[in-house]
């Protein structure tokens, strides 16, 4: 695995430089293309390096330490007195701690036999009798586990994040939807809210609200928001023209167009849009709590301050199977659309009788509870599974850190990984000089795009220089190229066996949700206490990080490969291996990209986590910036991951093809 | 179709509720200075919100404090987990009532304290912190040399590691604490490189692992510590700290070259609380324990298995004399 990296990682060297004859012929404009960029690269490079050296000028770069100081020291002074603080932000700071407060009221009035009888039903009504029975397991977990009242504050929170982040995502979305110039403005934006790292928003909502509910109620909906705003304006754009000519012969103006026909059809999108908001407002809970949002994350963060695996994973577990329970619903909702068997079961589980049933049964469920005097779950009712956990922990640490016979313990694989993977990269990269990296920047965004992909690539490395951060930069993408080859490897293999395999898929499916909505903040202790402190680690935290979504989609794009096209590749008598090489992997190109780019964006997403072990340059620096409350630190560090991230996408993304989530 | 009806129902419902309560809230000023939490008070009780910072010894504050107004004051007590610096800030806005353990920050004494007095001191909690290098004391015994700063150049090889490539490794923790480390390595011309395990928690757990297999290691820490009653470790000296020297490093701290000083650890209230706290107030200004008390309850959470609740009880159990003095006279 780690032998086959450097040759791999630094091919785009090579290629920029000497394209293989065979695809010089072959792709003339390519050719062409390279001409000029060596011809251009032949007269600048001298005079850079004449002028300015290998290391990124000091003169060409910006210090934007001091504004910054002094903003987070106006907001500080002033949030007490000026306009912007007293009669808005305010407002919605209070807002936001008396919705949620409704809402974990209502749930502390339901009693925990009215909220698990509630949810329950409500899975059956929308999502049938498989996804209400999880429901039910789930939130008996939950209680079973001590979290009950961690969990109904994460539900309060959840269900308000939720909501805001439809609404805002909805209203940009139905802004993009309908004008194509505001469409062109908010793509941009939204690209950035979602490379951006959380973090990297944590530090400036947290000098505006401070420590609390509200910061990370905003921090999260930041996070959530773009997703259904995508998905919107997809859906909006992407409706039947034949229809819409139809209603607008009909004689319906603008709005009732939108209402009965616009955003009907769109209702499919919609929904998945608020399945996806949920999903991404789930992974924000933990981080969330580092800025003081309490429960479930909240008991997983301070788990981890006395480095007690066993009782992160007990709070770990109800996100997860929350997560779980709120995807499956949402997606089987969206799913049933538009079918006529919308509601399954007997007839007096559909309609608004249906409706009232739940609410009558959950009345009395609750009631019940109240009866019985257990509003909060009984505490004798209580697993620990904290000690058997670290049991195991200590068990695999002590049998894996070392002494394995003949293939070493993991600490000493971490070690080759660092000495042989990450250090070459990381000296490679720094050493190279900066106008070098530009140019294989543009030559990689050029040859596989237009020149404009190239321009906004080479722009986002400039950045990184002129905001002075260039080295630490150089540091995070050697260990984001890494920790994305390994992902990639991995990913494509076990998803080329699972597309082949249905069994292997189905055994497949709840590792990978578990491993998708599993917080990052557990398993930070074993990849130390397995990898010991530094780089490995962190690029270990973002391999099972990524994983998941790039195997998934891998799966996915080899399983719709047009059967008609594999059948008769069969039948001229090729094996399974031809097929896959010369059928099934040209004809999944755009899902193998799309993996790549889902790499990218969720390896980048744990460059930060990576921090907290030892990872170091940006990640570390956008740490101290939040524990510190020195934004100037952190926010350059934020944008230099943006920019990183820009970059990458740029020189892997041949198409057009934008993304819908940072989850797949 | 009547589904689809509901649910959007459902939506506009919810989305009303929001937009509802924030036009109720929105007649006129909003105090931004004021945050309380959500989760607060449920049942309607007296509320103290205490601020938990990530290392044990603040848990175990905290735990006691909270046992106590808990248990023998009949308060409700809400903990938040926050870093150091967004701590005072968040005691600043009344989101928090009281830090039980502060280490020493000027800049913010003199912006909240001195300037804007939303803080008032509390004085100190009786433990006093001191900042250092250590080794641990199975390869302090082998080489005695190793513990003053002088002799470490020699020892830097045996303490390579990957990832602080041909020097040695000096491991420092979790970005929020103090630490003067890249300047003294430099300073004081040691063959080492600073390696950040950007956690409290990764140290630890990186510690325990060398530990385990009696390696050695160079590693900033702390005291007071429970890890020092499983991991015993042995203070590299360093420079004498002198008042010339912390003066010349307020100045410029890259000139720094003396060692930590040690710091009477300190309790502070937001000034309203203080005032109004009544009765918590006046427990919380007279707590004040030792290092061993501190220490006893730190391990029992962190090696022990116990969650901090039960550490506490088992503490206050213990020990009568000592909390009997906190609570305030009727």
């Amino acid at each position: 695995m780690s032998t086959s990296t450097p040759p791999l990682a630094t091919r785009p060297l090579s290629d920029a430089v000497r394209p293989g004859p065979l695809r010089a012929v072959r792709q003339f404009p390519n050719l062409s293309k390279l001409l000029l960029l060596v011809l251009a690269a032949a007269v600048l490079v001298p005079l850079l390096a004449a002028k300015y050296g290998a290391a990124w000028p000091s003169s060409l770069t910006v210090d934007v330490s001091g504004p910054l100081g002094k903003t987070s020291d106006w907001i500080i002074d002033n949030r007490d007195s000026h306009w912007l603080f007293v009669y808005f932000l305010g407002h919605l700071s209070n807002a936001v701690v008396i919705s949620v407060r409704a809402v974990y009221m209502l749930l502390l009035a339901l009693g925990w036999t009215g909220v698990t009888a509630g949810i329950t039903l409500i899975a059956w009504r929308v999502a049938g009798v498989r996804i209400a029975a999880t429901a039910l397991i789930s939130f008996l977990a939950s209680g079973l586990l001590g979290m009950w009242v961690p969990t109904m504050q994460t539900l309060a929170l959840m269900v308000v994040a939720v909501v805001f982040s439809v609404v805002v995502g909805a209203l940009l979305g139905l802004a993009g939807g309908l004008s194509e110039r505001l469409f062109r403005i908010l793509r941009p934006v939204l690209d950035t809210m979602q490379v951006l790292p959380a973090f990297a928003y944590l530090l400036p909502v947290v000098l505006v609200f401070g420590i609390g509910v509200p910061a990370a109620l905003l921090a999260t909906v930041i996070y959530a928001a773009p997703p259904m705003a995508r998905l919107t304006a997809l859906g909006l754009r992407g409706a039947d023209p034949g229809v819409l000519e139809a209603v607008s012969s009909l004689g319906a103006t603008g709005r009732q167009r939108l209402l009965t026909a616009r955003l009907p059809l769109a209702r499919k999108e919609l929904l998945l849009g608020v399945n996806q908001s949920i999903m991404m407002a789930l992974g924000m809970v933990v981080i969330a709590s580092m800025i003081g949002a309490a429960g479930l994350g909240d008991r997983v963060y301070q788990a981890l301050a006395s480095v007690d695996v066993g009782a992160a994973l007990a709070a770990a577990i109800p996100i997860v199977l929350l997560a779980i329970v709120m995807d499956r619903t949402t997606a089987a909702a969206g799913e049933r659309l538009g079918t006529d068997t919308a509601a399954t079961g007997p007839k007096w589980l559909r309609g608004w009788q249906a409706w009232a049933g739940v609410a009558v049964v959950t009345a009395a469920l609750a009631l019940v509870g109240r009866l019985t005097g257990s509003l909060v779950w009984p505490g004798a009712w209580a697993v620990d599974v904290a000690r058997p956990v670290n049991d195991f922990k200590e068990w695999m640490v002590d049998h894996l850190y070392s002494g394995v016979p003949v293939i070493g313990g993991t600490a000493d694989w971490a070690a080759h990984f660092t000495d042989w993977v990450l250090n070459p990269l990381r000296d490679g990269l720094t050493a190279l000089p900066w106008y070098g990296t530009l140019l294989i920047v543009a030559a990689l965004a050029w040859l596989i795009g237009t020149w404009r992909t190239a321009l906004t690539a080479v722009l986002a490395m400039a950045a990184i220089g002129v905001l002075g951060v260039w080295k630490p930069s150089m540091n995070t993408l050697s260990q984001v190229i890494a920790a994305l080859v390994v992902t990639l490897v991995l990913g494509f293999g076990v998803g080329i066996l699972a597309a082949g395999s249905k069994r292997l898929e189905s055994i497949l499916r709840p590792v990978l949700d578990v491993m998708q909505t599993m917080p990052q903040f557990v398993y930070l202790i074993p990849v130390v206490a397995l990898f010991a402190v530094g780089r490995a680690p962190a690029a270990a935290a973002a391999v099972v990080y990524a994983l998941p979504a790039v195997i998934r989609i891998t799966t996915q794009g080899l399983r719709q490969v047009d059967s008609a096209a594999m059948e008769s590749a069969q039948s001229l008598g090729a094996t399974r291996w031809q097929i896959l090489r010369q059928v099934q992997l040209p004809l999944a190109r755009p899902a193998l990209l799309l993996a790549v780019n889902q790499g990218v964006v969720l390896v980048l997403a744990v460059v930060i986590i990576g921090g907290l072990v030892g990872g170091g340059a940006l990640g570390y620096d956008v740490v101290t910036g939040l524990a510190t409350g020195d934004l100037g630190l952190g926010l350059v560090a934020g944008v230099a991951i943006v920019c990183l991230g820009l970059m990458l996408d740029r020189v892997t993304q041949p198409t057009e093809r934008r993304t819908t989530g940072k989850g797949a | 179709m009547s589904r689809k009806r509901t649910m959007i129902i459902g939506t506009a419902a919810l989305a009303g509720a929001a937009v509802l309560s924030l036009s109720l809230s929105s007649c006129g000023k909003a105090d931004m200075t004021k945050q309380a939490s959500p989760f607060a008070a449920a049942k309607g009780s007296k509320s103290v919100t205490l601020s938990v910072q990530t290392w044990v010894g603040a848990q175990s504050n905290v735990a006691v404090a909270k046992y106590l107004l808990e248990h023998k004051m009949g308060y409700h007590v809400d903990t938040v987990q926050v870093d150091e610096i967004p701590a005072w800030d968040a005691l600043s806005q009344g989101r928090v009532d009281a830090i039980l353990e502060d280490w020493g920050h000027p800049d913010q004494e003199k912006r909240y304290v001195k300037d804007k007095k939303t803080i008032t001191a509390g004085g100190g909690n009786g433990v006093t912190g001191h900042i250092g290098w250590f080794v641990p004391k199975y390869w302090a015994d082998k080489h005695p040399e190793v513990t003053n700063w002088k002799n470490l150049n020699k020892f830097a090889k045996q303490l390579r590691t990957s990832e602080s490539g041909n020097k040695g490794q000096l491991m420092d923790g979790s970005p929020s604490y103090v630490t003067n480390d890249k300047a003294l390595v430099k300073n004081l011309g040691l063959d080492y490189e600073v390696v950040f395990a950007g956690s409290e928690a990764a140290q630890i757990t990186q510690i325990q692992q060398f530990a385990k297999q009696k390696k050695p290691f160079l590693t900033y820490w702390y005291e007071p510590q429970w890890l020092f009653n499983q991991v015993p470790m042995k203070e590299v000296k360093l420079p004498k700290y002198t008042d010339a020297c912390a003066a010349k490093g307020a100045k410029d701290p890259k000139s720094i070259d003396c060692a930590y000083p040690t710091t009477p650890l300190q309790k502070f209230f937001n000034t309203e609380f203080a005032k109004k706290g009544g009765s918590a107030a006046a427990f919380l200004k007279n707590f004040k324990w030792t290092k061993d008390d501190q220490n006893e309850v730190s391990e029992s959470i962190a090696s022990g298995g116990l969650s901090a609740d039960e550490a506490a009880k088992r503490w206050v159990d213990k020990h009568p004399d000592v909390w009997k003095k906190w609570l305030p006279k009727k």
